[in-house]
């Protein structure tokens, strides 16, 4: 605790200081540089002409681009939903009880982590497939792709990366709280309404952060079980990209930019509010 | 394009697995009778690359038509074959050349019913059939491009000869400030030099990829860069004195530099890479008539011309021509003339080609 506020006097201190500096710059000169040629007027990424709003202006009245960002919104925001109660429900079973099938279900979380992105896709590609054609033979009822399989492939991701932020914070939790919660005859329900929730609130914001921006930046899966109409922001993006980088593309990634970095905002605030209403307990009951 | 490539093997293979065990409902190959101008199927559901087609035609086609035309935007070409295989009902895709072959070979594309295109004449003799479909049966080519070299006049000199000497010969790069920049694509600059040397791009005897390997290695000393983003900049800016890269990225940049009479774009005499995108019809189809009259729509000079003049491609429509900017008609005359190639499949060889540049470069 006591070295924490010293300034460094020593030249290898100084040293390691500036080097936080240096890896900063390194780290956020590109994305500045993105941003200032987001607004130069030149169909070329590199050259710079003069400052202009051209750019944005294409962004905003491109239908399609449009479209794309409502799509990845739409996606983003179901799958960010359902994926944060599925993968909070899938953390506290496996911290909070004992089951038969336990461990097999321990490992199954964390595969599609693991899993290469293709492969991923290639799987829900033919689950899908094979799914709807069953239904389609036995129902007579064919669903098609769009919007909901890329929802429900973006949840299937997504669950696994909420669980494990999740769970890294029900770690830290001192289980006495939970405890004296009982002890003060807490139905299980109530003990997590007012206490476990509260105290794993910031993990279960950063998962669904963390779960959104994953959505948000998917391409490999949802081009391959994306369906008519439903082409998401990366996908369109990374369709443009093949004939070379066009500064539409630096136009859209510091829209994207500022987008996160306000849900970034958003998500700090929460916590901050969320954590100054836990501290009297007293009140609650 | 083609970075994709490998991956994409592997996601082909495992989704025609599927489609082995899954749908034998679709009966491929079958003949479509259309009539001009006939619509089957008032929803178009059109599957396209990003910002290729211009958002005016699709309002047009709409109107005239009175169709609605959903479009969405693939990355690759692997993408858009999976869900094809899958059977998701896409009515008109746009597939580069060498994937035109591997769907006719696996069914995924109906035959065209050529009296129901009426402007089917305005296509250049030359774009009607293709190594990748040799009766043009399956494919009306949409837009075309070049690889070849971009050359900056004042490092280069107004005399020169065209050819791959300007990448490959270190007698002359040694003399270019800046030196050269080559594609970072295996087939592409693997091509080039197999061109050099005089062999055909396709080529897949093993020594001459060997030689090929050697020529790049002796050249490397004055090659800057394997690059496949930024070359045009990097031309324009005058960082170095010659680029090889794709007719469309060129185009641009060299329109918007300061002085664009000091850039050419050329086709390298020995040979160079054409690659032709095209509109075929999947068999998984709803409106096949409908896709059918689209694709007329885009036949029409006036339509076609419009086209261009919105993405810079070249177009195969001959009769486009008058209505097209000189600039971009400028730009593309040289392909005519020039001795060009469709990159084809090589199947396993392929892997080959990109050890042999990975080679090369270290």
């Amino acid at each position: 605790m006591s070295a924490q506020g010293l300034r460094p006097n020593s030249p290898s201190e100084r040293l390691l200081a500036t080097n936080a500096w240096i890896v900063y710059a390194f780290f956020y000169a590109p994305i500045l540089v993105l941003i200032v040629f987001s607004f130069n007027d030149n169909n070329n990424v590199g050259i710079w002409t003069e400052p202009s709003l051209r750019w944005y202006r294409d962004v905003l009245s491109n239908d399609a681009v449009l479209n794309a960002i409502k799509i990845s919104v739409i996606v983003a925001v179901i799958s960010t939903l359902v994926s944060t109660v599925l993968g909070t429900m899938a953390a506290l079973s496996l911290e909070r009880f004992r089951y038969r099938g336990q461990r097999a279900f321990d490992g199954l979380v964390y595969l599609p982590i693991i899993i290469p992105d293709v492969t991923m896709a290639v799987m829900l590609l033919l689950f899908f497939a094979q799914g709807f054609h069953f239904l389609d033979s036995a129902l007579g009822f064919r669903p098609s792709f769009g919007v909901a399989t890329i929802s429900l492939s973006h949840i299937a991701f997504n669950i696994s990366f909420v669980a494990v932020v999740v769970r890294a914070r029900l770690g830290m939790m001192d289980p006495r709280l939970e405890e004296a919660a009982a002890d003060l005859y807490a139905s299980r329900w109530q003990t997590f309404r007012r206490v476990t929730l509260p105290l794993i609130l910031p993990g279960v914001l950063g998962g669904a952060l963390l779960a959104l921006t994953l959505s948000l930046d998917d391409v490999v899966v949802t081009s391959f079980v994306a369906g008519p109409g439903a082409t998401t922001l990366p996908v369109y993006v990374f369709g443009l990209v093949r004939r070379g980088v066009t500064p539409l593309i630096n136009a859209i990634s510091t829209l994207m930019l500022v987008a996160s970095m306000v849900l970034v905002a958003l998500s700090l605030g929460l916590q901050r509010t969320s954590r100054t209403r836990v501290t009297p307990v007293g009140d609650d009951q | 394009m083609k970075r994709i490539r490998e991956f994409a093997v592997l996601a082909a293979a495992l989704a025609l697995v599927v489609a082995a065990c899954g749908d034998d409902s679709d009966g491929d190959g079958e003949t479509l009778a259309c009539d001009v101008g006939q619509i089957d199927g008032t929803t178009l559901n059109f599957y396209n690359w990003s910002e290729y087609m211009d958002p005016d035609l699709i309002a047009a086609f709409e109107a005239e038509f009175s169709v609605d035309v959903v479009e969405s935007f693939y990355e690759s070409n692997e993408a858009m074959l999976a869900q094809l295989q899958s059977g998701v009902a896409y009515d008109l895709v746009v597939p580069s050349d060498y994937m035109i072959k591997i769907m006719i070979d696996e069914g995924l594309l109906h035959a065209l019913d050529k009296d129901a295109l009426a402007n089917y004449g305005n296509l250049a003799e030359d774009f009607r059939t293709q190594p990748y479909d040799p009766n043009g049966d399956y494919s009306v080519a949409y837009q075309y491009g070049t690889t070849g070299l971009g050359v900056n006049l004042e490092a280069v000199g107004e005399y020169f000869v065209e050819s791959w000497a300007l990448v490959f010969d270190p007698e002359i790069t040694q003399h270019f400030a800046g030196g050269v920049s080559v594609l970072n694509d295996p087939r592409e600059t693997m091509g080039a030099a197999l061109e050099y040397l005089g062999y055909s791009l396709n080529d897949t005897t093993l020594e001459h990829l060997e030689e090929a390997t050697q020529l790049i290695k002796d050249a490397k000393a004055y090659i800057t860069t394997f690059d496949s983003d930024q070359y045009d900049e990097n031309l324009v800016n005058g960082e170095v004195a010659v680029a090889h890269g794709y007719s469309g990225n060129m185009i641009v940049a060299m329109s918007e530099a300061d002085d664009p009479d000091n850039f050419v774009y050329v086709l390298p005499e020995e040979g160079a890479t054409l690659w032709i995108d095209n509109m075929a019809i999947p068999t998984v189809s709803n409106a096949p008539c409908t896709a059918h009259t689209f694709i007329d729509f885009l036949l029409d000079a006036e339509n076609g011309a419009a086209l261009t003049n919105w993405n810079y491609y070249g177009s195969p429509n001959e009769a486009a021509t008058p209505f097209i900017e000189q600039e971009v008609v400028d730009f593309y005359a040289g392909t005519a003339t020039a001795n060009l190639e469709v990159i084809t499949d090589t199947g396993d060889y392929e892997i080959n080609f990109t050890d042999k540049l990975a080679e090369a470069k270290s």
